[in-house]
């Protein structure tokens, strides 16, 4: 298994009676309530926090995009992941991602992620989200029923831009272009490896099958509801042909807080969980779901909004349901194992994705965790598929040379004079 | 009316169709038409009636080839074609008016009747539209009709909202039909109308609820000025789905085109 430790970066200060006097942490927050000169030491504090676990062993620190949204301050996942290229040398750097409808001409994508690859020797594992209908429909302002056809081609264009060498031009429907010659291009070849985040569209199974691409769920709702949609995944990898069921065609995301007991993981994180579940996932259901965003197909297979809330709300959930129920995984590291371990025979996942900062956690109670995990959980899940523990088609391929930061001298001495003929 | 079908270049049309008299082409609303519409029904009395659905609309067939405001209008003139009309009056509801508007701009010499019902198409900085697409099911009432609980009344009869299958079913027409109406609406409905309307020739009624809360009157004064000679009918006591609430004054509006 490979761990990616992940922070969506909450704003940690919305208030007690947020969910009271707000109708929505997404889309229409109130601005007032973000601080900029507080998000100083709180974009700092979350930076530290990922090189932090990138000195632990994790596989992977990762970052995502979301837009005017209380649990993420993070439009920009690039300009994240370019300071933690600069200040880690071993973790890949994950960015899932870059919803890639959204930039244009999406041939931005292609070049920031080449230069993210080649600022950390290779470490880059490239997403390509649709993104949200919140994100892409109400806050970016793209047409619901024709994100996927602009996702399409956006993708194309970067595959295309990534792996050709000549100019070319590239007359789509949503972006004419007469010389594409991205430059720089990624270190990685053909390009870094790509992973989707979906929702349990059939389209999107397909799509990651036939490409090789490695097929995210990244839900909140943990991993005993995610069982029928990476169910319909498995089984789809299968009808399809594809040549392996290797788990690494599969990441999920799950909420994880560990410490010494069970009782000392409540007592420590539960009132974070609850700033998360009740505050961070305050979204109104009007922006849940632009009609026509969603294809029929997927709606008629049933499979709902990540974003729908268990019945009758998470605020009613007391911490012992929420880690009953597989929404967070959290105890000791010998019960977090056992969790992770049924998580694995359940799912079939090989890309497991931490979120192990929570709401309005704190920097100490943070490390902690992290530190416990790293420790004594993580090691004794590294061999979960060793059949498939030389696949390497869905994680990065470094450099075997990785350059530091801070190469410089302390300062100038002298500089060889050029002479003439020297090249 | 009668369900029929005609086909087009791009897709099969669905198209309601009776009455007589001089042809009406009636372009709906964002909500859709229905062979119970009293609205179309009434005009059927003076008027043959013509009201093709939106692909994707009731059970017409979706086109994905219809991606932006252009490519609805021209559908909508080979619409026109294959139903053989020439110069007919045309009528349109909200998202219908402003795709009545755009024909009229793009073929000034082929409409001369033109019926705007509180159509969509502009927009004021000052006056924000409310985003019909992030408004839940029950806030939409309050939004359309100067009398809420009849509206409402109106809006859930024939529904069974206990039907497992209801919530499916509703998010599929959803998609289907707001997912279309999307291409010309979301998130803004302006594709530029007030550069073109001044194109338009036709004898034009502009007809507006004094009570509409989606698509507040202010917009009726804009497209009168924007329309050399329109002519505007205010309707006190009606929201945005005046033609339901006071059919006889609208269609009486319409009969004044001539």
């Amino acid at each position: 298994m490979k761990f990616t430790w992940f922070n969506l970066m909450p704003w940690p200060y919305l208030p007690d009676d947020f969910r009271e006097k707000n109708r929505s942490v997404w889309v229409d927050i109130d601005q007032r309530l973000f601080d900029p000169a507080k998000s100083h030491e709180v974009y700092n504090t979350y930076m530290d926090l990922l090189e932090y676990a990138g000195t632990l062993g994790f596989d992977g620190i990762g970052v995502n995009e979301h837009h005017q949204n209380g649990y993420g301050i993070m439009p920009s996942p690039n300009i994240i992941a370019a300071g933690l290229a600069r200040r880690t040398t071993d973790p890949a750097i994950v960015v899932l991602g870059n919803s890639i409808a959204l930039y244009n001409p999406p041939v931005r994508v292609a070049e920031e992620f080449a230069m993210l690859d080649c600022i950390s020797g290779g470490r880059l594992v490239a997403g390509f989200p649709v993104g949200t209908s919140m994100d892409t429909n109400y806050c970016y302002g793209q047409i619901p029923s024709l994100t996927r056809e602009k996702y399409q081609e956006a993708h194309d264009l970067i595959i295309k831009a990534w792996t050709t060498r000549d100019p070319f031009a590239w007359n789509g429907r949503y972006n004419k272009l007469r010389h594409v010659n991205i430059w720089p291009r990624p270190i990685q070849q053909p390009h870094p490896p790509i992973h989707i985040p979906g929702g349990g569209s059939v389209e999107t199974y397909d799509f990651c099958i036939d490409n090789t691409y490695s097929y995210s769920y990244l839900s909140f709702s943990g991993y005993i509801r995610a069982k029928a949609l990476m169910d319909g995944y498995w089984k789809r990898v299968e009808e399809r042909g594809a040549p392996d069921t290797s788990p690494y065609r599969a990441g999920f995301a799950q909420t994880i807080c560990v410490a010494a007991t069970d009782a000392e993981a409540e007592k420590l994180y539960s009132k974070h969980i609850d700033y998360f579940y009740n505050r961070c996932l305050h979204v109104y259901p009007g922006f849940a779901d632009a009609p026509g965003y969603r294809t029929i197909k997927t709606i008629q297979t049933g499979a709902l909004s990540q974003y729908a809330p268990p019945k009758g709300g998470y605020t009613n959930l007391s911490w012992g349901e929420l880690v009953e129920q597989g929404h967070v995984i959290a105890g000791s590291p010998e019960t977090v194992r056992q969790r992770l371990e049924h998580l694995a025979e359940t799912l079939r996942v090989g890309n497991l994705f931490c979120l192990m900062h929570v709401g309005d956690m704190p920097a100490d109670k943070c490390m902690y965790s992290t530190k416990l995990f790293a420790d004594e959980v993580m090691p004794k899940l590294r061999n979960l598929y060793p059949e498939y523990a030389d696949d390497n088609r869905f994680w990065c391929r470094p450099l075997n040379k990785v350059v530091k930061a801070g190469s410089l001298p302390a300062a100038p001495t002298s500089a060889p004079l050029e002479t003439a003929g020297a090249k | 009316m009668e369900l029929k079908t005609i086909e087009t270049p791009h897709v099969p049309v669905r198209y309601l169709h009776g009455g007589s008299g001089k042809p009406l082409l009636f372009l709906h609303g964002a909500g859709g038409v229905t062979a119970a519409d009293p609205f179309v029904n009434a005009l059927a009395e003076h008027y043959e009636v013509f009201a093709p659905m939106l692909p994707g609309y009731g059970d017409s067939e979706e086109c994905a080839e219809l991606r932006d405001m252009l490519d609805i209008t021209l559908h909508y003139w080979d619409v026109a074609a294959a139903l053989k009309l020439k110069k007919p009056i045309i009528v349109g509801h909200s998202m219908g008016g402003m795709i009545a508007a755009e024909m009229a701009a793009i073929a000034p010499n082929d409409v001369a009747k033109l019926g705007l019902i509180c159509p969509a198409g502009l927009w004021m900085d000052d006056y924000p539209i409310v985003d019909l697409f992030a408004t839940m099911p029950y806030e939409m009432p309050a939004l359309l009709f100067h009398d809420v609980a009849a509206g409402t009344a109106m809006l859930t009869s024939g529904l069974n909202v206990d039907d497992p299958k209801f919530l499916q079913t509703y998010l599929v027409n959803n998609a289907r039909q707001l997912g279309m109406a999307g291409r010309i609406l979301f998130p803004i409905p302006d594709r530029g109308l007030s550069n073109r309307m001044y194109r338009i020739k036709a004898k034009t009624q502009i007809i507006w609820g004094d009570g509409d809360k989606l698509i507040p009157p202010v917009y009726a004064r804009k497209f009168k000025e924007g329309i050399k000679g329109a002519k505007l009918t205010s309707i006190p006591e009606a929201g945005h789905m005046v033609q339901l609430e006071k059919t006889h004054q609208v269609v009486e509006a319409i009969r004044k085109l001539g």
